[in-house]
């Protein structure tokens, strides 16, 4: 019927351009796979040469060890969960924060001091004054990974919200909608696709916070089982802890990237 | 409503008492880096009920500024605006806007953009559907009803945003330049279908526009304005009857006309000597 004429015709723009982003990958995907493999080998070979380097075949194999006696996945989940938290706290709190000050300017003159001066602060540098403040418990981490997905997610947020199209408010408002209509249904999804990128940005931000945190302070996590191993001298479970750093990142950027291209797959890029 | 009409002062009013769009004496200035520009100086206008006008002129003549102050998007600086006998206070269903960008929301699809005026009208779901169908069907998108605005053409966006603005059934359509970034064809197609629906349902339409031709073709009368100040400079009736057909653009009635608002157009400074020198205040 008509719904399906429509849907095939609609599709085609899309159609032709995923064919051509199909043919290309497959070129990039080889071009990838190949450069990984050259960098293990390169690896390989330089710590095959005398320098004090674990073999990838050494920090696969310790990487199985940790994993068998339970500790890389106590520490997984004691870095997730502060991650995770830290983040989606940070990420809430960041949304109204930005959408009060990119809809008030009271709102706006009030906040805008305070963010613009601690986003100069690395939120590590607050750390001393947080562990005295709050002691050694989850707190104290949680909070700076927290102040550090604030931050970067509160300006993407404001900057989202001045940013929304005048016309389409105009053209809101002549249909009749009042402010809250507008706010709820041309402002926040107007500013859903900066939102996301400022999350984006606030998880690699919080990410980075949480490993530098557990570094300097704390009884269990991926940061805190490289900063025993430094004291070991236990090379390969560093590398682990990289590893594993590395990918968690990479995985977690990545679903955030899908849930933005079905989020705001209706902006026209040019 | 008082009867106070002072046709005296307007040069435009039509039969007293029935203007349904009426503008008295609207100035409107805007402090452009700390300089005062006057977007409208003293305009007045009277647009009858169920009249086509178009509007044309150089840009800075306040063409836009005077949409915008009947659609309640703006506040004249002095003077008053009035609808239907009532002055404007800010934006309301009775007049419907399209805008040249078409100002489509890119996250809706062609549906639920046009079914956007009629729930914050509150209109029941079932009417709701059945009006956004009839609307979509009129602008002949019923094959795009669930595409998202990126998908369209530009045509076929304005079609959209001309369904939007009628779902909510207002009186008077304010159009922008609704059909300037469009290319010639198109233009000429929804030029030909907006005076089907408009000699159908009979509506009130100030048309904003800088093309003399379509001006000529759309309208009941021709108001030309001049920039800096912003003013009326001239009115041509245009005695053409509807429906308007592909023939009569090649008329000599047509060209005739046609060149009567080319000429108040292009050749204003000819008429009236009325311009105050930009005066650079910077350095």
């Amino acid at each position: 019927m008509t719904a399906t004429a429509a849907s095939e015709r609609a599709a085609t723009p899309t159609g032709t351009a995923r064919q051509r982003t199909r043919r290309k990958p497959s070129l990039l995907l080889v071009l990838n796979v190949v450069s990984v493999l050259g960098g293990i080998g390169i690896w390989w070979l330089l710590s095959l040469s005398g320098l004090q380097l674990p073999t990838p075949a050494e920090v696969v194999a310790q990487g199985a060890a940790l994993l068998s006696d339970g500790t890389l996945q106590q520490d997984l989940l004691a870095s997730l969960g502060r991650v995770l938290a830290g983040f989606l706290l940070g990420s809430a709190a960041a949304v109204p924060v930005g959408f009060l000050m990119g809809w008030y300017t009271v709102a706006r003159g009030l906040f805008e001091p305070w963010i613009q001066f601690f986003r100069t602060i690395p939120p590590l540098a607050l750390l001393p004054l947080v562990l005295v403040l709050m002691g050694i418990g989850e707190t104290p981490k949680i909070f700076v990974i927290f102040l550090a997905a604030f931050l970067a997610c509160v300006i993407s947020t404001y900057q989202g919200v001045v940013s929304v199209d005048r016309t389409l408010l105009n053209a809101a408002r002549v249909l009749g909608a009042g402010d809250g209509t507008i706010f709820a249904r041309v402002v926040v999804p107007a500013s859903t696709p900066f939102i996301l990128v400022g999350m984006r940005v606030g998880l690699g931000s919080a990410w980075a916070t949480l490993v530098a945190a557990e570094l300097l302070a704390a009884q269990q996590g991926i940061g805190h089982r490289m900063q025993t191993a430094q004291i070991f001298f236990d090379i390969p479970t560093i590398f682990v802890g990289i590893v594993v750093i590395g990918v968690l990142g990479l995985v977690m950027d990545r679903l955030l990237l899908l849930a933005e291209s079905r989020l705001t797959g209706w902006q026209e890029r040019r | 409503m008082t009867t106070q009409e002072d046709q005296s002062m307007s040069p435009t009013s039509t039969a007293a008492g029935t203007a349904k769009i009426s503008v008295r004496e609207v100035t409107k200035t805007f402090q452009v880096g700390g300089e005062d520009f006057t977007a409208l100086d003293r305009v007045s206008l009277d647009i009858a009920d169920n009249e086509f006008v178009t509007v044309v002129g150089p840009s800075g003549c306040g063409k836009s500024t005077m949409m915008n102050i009947l659609a309640g998007l703006d506040e004249p600086t002095a003077g008053e605006a009035l609808v239907a006998g009532k002055p404007v206070k800010g934006p309301g269903p009775d007049r419907g806007v399209i805008f040249q960008q078409y100002a489509l929301f890119p996250w809706l699809t062609v549906r639920q953009n046009v079914e956007f005026g009629l729930r914050t009208a509150r209109v029941p779901k079932r009417e709701r559907a059945e009006r956004v169908e009839r609307f979509i069907r009129l602008v002949g998108l019923e094959q795009f009803a669930d595409a998202l605005p990126k998908m369209l053409s530009g045509g076929m966006k304005q079609r959209c945003a001309i369904a939007r603005a009628y779902a909510v059934d207002p009186s008077i359509l304010l159009m922008d330049e609704p059909f300037g970034a469009l290319d010639a064809l198109t233009r000429v197609n929804l030029q030909e279908q907006l005076l089907k629906t408009w000699s159908q349902d009979q509506r009130t339409v100030m048309f904003i526009t800088h093309d003399v031709d379509e001006a000529v073709f759309l309208a009941n009368r021709v108001v030309v304005m001049a920039a800096r100040p912003g003013r009326i400079f001239d009115v041509v009736d245009v005695d053409l009857p509807y429906p308007r057909t592909e023939d009569m653009r090649l008329s000599p009635e047509f060209t005739q006309l046609r060149n009567r608002v080319w000429h108040s157009v292009y050749h204003q400074h000819a008429g009236t000597a009325a311009d105050p020198a930009p005066s650079s205040t910077t350095a």
